[in-house]
């Protein structure tokens, strides 16, 4: 056989494979009870405006307050990671493995109960989807840590040692020239780990929460119970596709650019 | 400054007996070298010989394993020294040139002035065009640094040298990563600074730069100063096989 005769017959297969499966799904498919149970036009329309004045923007603000926070811890224990003192960098090592090698769904769990049955005292602002909220923070803050200081230690050292011959002192050359270019170097994984944290709201659920602080997945699961029906579930997640397409498209995008060189 | 404190008191730099190993690896093996007020040496030999690590020893971007430097007398080894206060007087231009690619050819020469001098930003700017005129970049002021030649990128990090009005200079091989026809413009700024009475210390291949304004022209190869004296007399009429060795291979 010739070469091209096999790769046409190759590629040919391919087609055919991927058409008797979508074939199969089709037809396996309770076309009546799909329409009638998560395409209901007149219920998706009483989802609304709820599930944008309150659902989708909890859902954005918790991703802002998680986001920031992690940013924030992030870089702590990045530049621990990084110190001269060795227990700071121990400290920041097991931190970092710690949380994450565990489940963000335990750790936000653990925070919205355990620990405040453990510390009589805790009792943040926001009741028990802050609580919650604090776990998603500390968990993206280990993930945060990690790529922050790969774009650190990606900045090339002649940067460092040009402001130090300069007679800049560490601090001022971590925050004038090393931090500012680290932060270039990683705005593309960086966007990706808030699309993450988008995601990860949804975990707050188990947190459990009052009405006025539901986000979108705790919103479309009680408008299912409601409505004994799956479409808010259908709305809910194309609203999550809205806030993270753009994103996504926003992290291929910059890769792009930082591919060209910048 | 009254007179006293202006005549020069000490050597501008003074090397003694500067060994620095990386980890098993002694790259410099009891170097003795010292650099005038206002004088320029020339430190030549082959790639490897530790002229870079003696030029990062002296600023102290490389610790040293042993041994003294002196800088204007004043012993940057010791512990209790502010380096930082050091480095200020001591400007360092780099191979790579080394501009801050996120900030633009003013702030380039701005940032180490306000951080470490903590000029006011006015005075900070205007001490940046100065130096931006004197290289001839006066007008390349808004660019960043990826818009400019190699060339350009060079004089404007001996710009930034000179915004912090160093007592001397340190150059590494300031033309070797240039095209040849950029490299014309890099020397004739740095002659000018030689006509200005700037102390230099330069790590250079260009021969003919090293015989033209050297005070003086050392020879180093295997972490030593093999041969050292009067441009003429060390490149016209060398010593050393060894140096002779070099010399015909570049010249
Ligand atoms: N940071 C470093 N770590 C390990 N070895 C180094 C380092 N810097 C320089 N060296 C070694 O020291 C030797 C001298 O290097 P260098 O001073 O750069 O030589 P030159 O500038 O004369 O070419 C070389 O063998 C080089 O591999
Ligand atoms: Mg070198």
């Amino acid at each position: 056989m010739k070469p091209s005769t096999r790769r046409r017959l190759f590629r040919g297969s391919l087609y055919v494979i991927l058409v008797a499966a979508i074939a199969a799904l089709l037809l396996s498919a309770n076309w009546k009870e799909i329409k009638y149970n998560f395409l209901d036009v007149e219920i998706a329309k009483q989802l609304f405006p709820a599930i944008i004045i309150t659902a989708a923007k909890n859902t954005v603000v918790y991703t802002a307050i998680a986001f920031a926070g992690g940013l924030l811890l992030g870089l702590l224990l990045a530049l621990m990671k990084l110190a001269p003192v060795g227990p700071y960098r121990w400290i920041a090592t097991a931190y970092i493995e710690t949380f994450r090698g565990l489940p963000a769904l335990l750790v936000i769990f653990g925070f919205a109960f355990a620990v405040p049955t453990a510390f009589a005292s805790w009792d943040p602002p926001g009741g028990s989807a802050s609580s919650g909220l604090i776990g998603l923070i500390l968990v993206s803050a280990a993930y945060i840590a990690e790529t922050i200081r790969a774009g650190i230690q990606a900045v090339p050292a002649g940067q460092r040692e040009a402001a130090r011959s300069l007679g800049m002192a560490p601090g001022w050359t971590m925050i004038s020239v090393v931090l500012p270019q680290a932060f270039r170097i990683i705005t593309p994984p960086l966007t990706n780990e808030l699309v993450i944290i988008i995601k990860d709201t949804s975990l707050l659920f188990i947190a459990g929460m009052a009405l006025g602080d539901r986000e979108l997945t705790v919103f479309a699961r009680d408008s299912l119970s409601q409505f004994g029906n799956s479409t808010p579930l259908i709305v809910a997640g194309l609203m999550y596709l809205v806030i993270t397409l753009p994103l996504t498209q926003l992290v291929a995008k910059l890769e792009r650019h930082q591919n060209r060189g910048r | 400054m009254n007179a006293q404190e202006s005549a020069p008191a000490h050597p501008a730099i003074e090397v003694r007996n500067l060994h620095k190993s990386f980890g098993d690896n002694e790259v410099l093996t009891g170097i003795d070298f010292h650099v005038g007020q206002g004088e320029v040496v020339c430190v030549i030999g082959p790639s490897g010989s530790g002229k870079s690590t003696l030029l990062r020893c002296v600023n102290r971007l490389e610790e040293p394993t042993s041994g003294t430097i002196l800088v204007e007398g004043i012993d940057i080894t010791d512990p209790e020294t502010d380096l930082n206060k050091i480095r200020t007087r001591i400007g360092m231009v780099f191979q790579q040139f080394n501009l801050f690619p996120h900030l633009d050819v003013l702030d380039n020469l701005v940032l180490a002035q306000r951080r470490a001098k903590k000029r006011g930003k006015t005075e900070a700017r205007r001490i940046a065009r100065q130096n931006l005129e004197k290289v001839g970049l006066a007008d390349r002021a808004d660019a960043f640094p990826s818009q400019l030649s190699g060339g350009q990128q060079q004089r404007v990090a001996i710009a930034r040298a000179l915004s912090m009005d160093p007592d001397m200079m340190l150059f590494d091989e300031p033309t070797s990563a240039l095209d040849p026809e950029l490299v014309g413009d890099v020397l004739a700024v740095m002659r000018r600074l030689v006509d200005e009475g700037m102390t230099m210390m330069v790590v250079t291949h260009e021969m003919g730069f090293a015989r033209e304004v050297g005070d003086r022209v050392v020879f180093m190869d295997g972490g030593v100063v093999v041969e050292q004296g009067k441009p003429d007399d060390v490149l016209g009429n060398p010593q050393h096989e060894r140096t002779r060795g070099f010399l015909s291979k570049v010249l």
